[in-house]
């Protein structure tokens, strides 16, 4: 049944999964992003380091993401707008857990292809106290093309949202503080 | 001998609701050389009728029952245990920790965030709706005990919100038989632990989403939605005297429906039934379910917390706990020798809780108790 290659190292999710039974305090990690105002509403993120397994760990990389606001906002679009980029991380995070359930499950996949939206108010931003000011839905349309029956493909996607870290993060509430330096 | 801190059947007589039936039909309510002989078979015990039923089956097999004797710990003494009691200290070479899976209602942390002027309830000091607060009510939980108590609570013409998590979908019967005659035919019920890829989670599994009424009615979520009952997702945390509930309903429909359908095709697999049987309705997601409940509105003035039962183990002082105070064992014997459990979920089988589960399990069991013994 395992003959499928996803290219997931399930093995070591599993293994690191039954190590950090014993050892909690290894499993808390800190992501983290630095970033710096430009000009208007344009802002560049950078994300390199991070923390866990008990030590400071680092990305291959820095990677620098921008982050503006379209010209119908009267600015100057030099990058998507920060709401937008939910939707990159809701949308990589199930299609990450649905490439490592399918592994698991040894179901091979062809192509994961998925349309994210997400409904937005923009009145709330703008002031309108009745509305709120973030997505009132968001909306997540996979297409696979897998090894797999309709029905197996359902409980992939399934058990990738029950796992999923994005889908968590946007579902359920979280303490959020802000302070100034 | 069997020591006992109340009396026989002591958790059917203190520890349940009123209107409660059991969920297992009464062809299945069977202890070793005793079973079920009135008119109803296909009917469901109410509580008065399951003591009436142990305490029959304890006086038949006379059980050496001492009453009112409650242990106070459980510590090792050369090669056995000492157990102490209130009525005086026994020494013993062997012992079984069977002292019930459900002693104490599991209430999440967040219950502490929640406004004083609320009434909260657990299922053991919740009798019936005549005994709530007037105006709405919060259930939280959506297995059997929180389905079962939103439909009495909406019934008695409160407005009803309940709170739902992951849960098991079942219906009260399919191809005209009680899914619990499935469960049992098709070995789905016997399947033993150590068969069972992630027993972790089998052990973690809620109770399913069951009544026993005399009508065999389905209490699904589509029945309660269809009674008004409204559902929202997950409850994810007080704040500032708000319920927050997850956005993630849909998901935990779309897994419980994914789960009754394989259930449902393994059922069909064993009867070797070509043709499908009757399908089932996908659990339907409210329009826009609420993400927020203000708890100082009004609105709602008592809240049900269906959210399970744990063990209590505090008079166990032994280091058999794992991290999160689950008791460590193996099919139910514990790693220290001559210890052992039972009556706990999927002890050595997915029927180990249920009152007709423990014949195989007790069996298995003392056979391991009666060689360690011997071999002394
Ligand atoms: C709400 C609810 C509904 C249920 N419905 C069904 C159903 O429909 N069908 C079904 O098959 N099962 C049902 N069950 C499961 C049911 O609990 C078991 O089937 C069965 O009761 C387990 O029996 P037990 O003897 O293992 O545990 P219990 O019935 O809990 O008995 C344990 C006994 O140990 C005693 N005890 C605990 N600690 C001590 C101590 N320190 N000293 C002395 N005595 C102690 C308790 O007083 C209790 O009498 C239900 C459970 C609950 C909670």
């Amino acid at each position: 049944m395992t003959t499928a290659d996803n290219g997931v190292n399930v093995q070591a999710l599993l293994d690191a999964r039954e190590a950090l039974k014993n050892a909690p305090e290894a499993a808390q990690f800190t992501w983290r992003a630095t970033s710096k105002w430009q000009k208007g509403v344009h802002s560049t993120t950078t994300v390199q380091n991070f923390f866990g397994l008990g030590q400071e760990q680092s990305h291959k990389t820095e990677t620098v993401l921008d982050a503006d606001h379209p010209e119908v906002f009267a600015a100057e679009d030099n990058a998507i707008t920060p709401i937008e980029y939910l939707l990159v991380g809701l949308a990589s995070c199930l299609t990450a857990g649905v490439a490592s359930v399918a592994q698991n499950r040894g179901i091979q996949l062809r192509s994961v292809e998925s349309v994210v939206e997400g409904n937005h108010d923009i009145r709330g931003i703008l002031g309108d106290t009745d509305v709120r000011n973030g997505y009132n839905d968001i909306k997540v349309t996979f297409t696979i093309d897998a090894d797999a029956s309709k029905q197996e493909i359902e409980a992939l996607v399934a058990q990738s949202q029950k796992r999923s870290a994005v889908f968590d993060a946007l579902t359920n509430p979280t303490n959020v503080s802000v302070e100034v330096a | 001998m069997v020591l006992e801190r109340g009396e026989v059947a002591n958790s059917w007589r203190r520890e349940r609701w009123e209107s409660l039936r059991l969920l297992t039909p009464n062809w299945q309510t069977r202890l070793p050389g005793h079973h079920y002989e009135g008119p109803d078979p296909d009917g469901y015990m109410t509580m008065g009728e399951v003591i009436k039923f142990i305490d029959h089956f304890a006086a038949v097999c006379r059980a050496p029952v001492r009453t009112s004797v409650a242990v106070t710990s459980l510590r090792r003494a050369d090669d056995g245990y000492l157990v102490a009691t209130n009525d005086g200290d026994i020494r013993c070479r062997t012992a079984i920790i069977a002292s019930g899976a459900c002693n104490l209602p599991a209430v999440p942390a967040l219950a502490e965030a929640v406004p004083s002027a609320l009434t909260q309830f657990t299922p053991f000091g919740y009798q019936g709706p005549a005994h709530l607060p007037d105006g709405g009510v919060l259930v939280v939980g959506a297995s059997a005990t929180g389905v079962q108590l939103a439909a009495e609570i909406r019934r008695s013409g409160r407005p009803v919100i309940l709170s739902v998590g992951e849960h098991v979908r079942l219906p009260r019967t399919y191809r005209g038989r009680d899914v619990l005659w499935w469960m049992d035919s098709s070995g789905v019920w016997d399947q033993r632990h150590d068969e069972i890829d992630d027993l972790a989670r089998a052990r973690r599994l809620p109770s399913p989403q069951l009544v026993g009424t005399p009508e065999r009615t389905t209490l699904d979520l589509n029945a309660l939605s269809a009674m008004g009952i409204e559902l929202t997702g997950r409850l994810a945390a007080v704040r500032d005297g708000r319920a927050l509930f997850s956005g993630g309903l849909r998901n935990v429909f779309a897994l419980a429906d994914l789960k009754l359908q394989r259930l449902l095709d393994t059922f069909d697999a064993w009867a070797g039934s070509a043709e499908a049987g009757e399908g089932f309705e996908p659990t339907l997601v409210p329009a826009s379910p609420r993400l927020q409940l203000d708890l100082r509105s009004g609105e709602v003035r008592t809240i049900v917390w269906a959210t399970g039962f744990r063990p209590d183990y505090r008079w166990l002082d032994l280091p058999v706990l794992d991290a999160k105070g689950h008791l460590q064992h193996d099919g139910g014997v514990v790693a220290t020798p001559g210890l052992y459990a039972l009556g706990l979920p999927v002890l050595r089988r997915r029927k180990s809780t249920f009152i007709h589960g423990i014949s195989d399990d007790a069996r298995d069991v003392i056979e391991h108790l009666a060689q360690t013994l011997a071999a002394r």
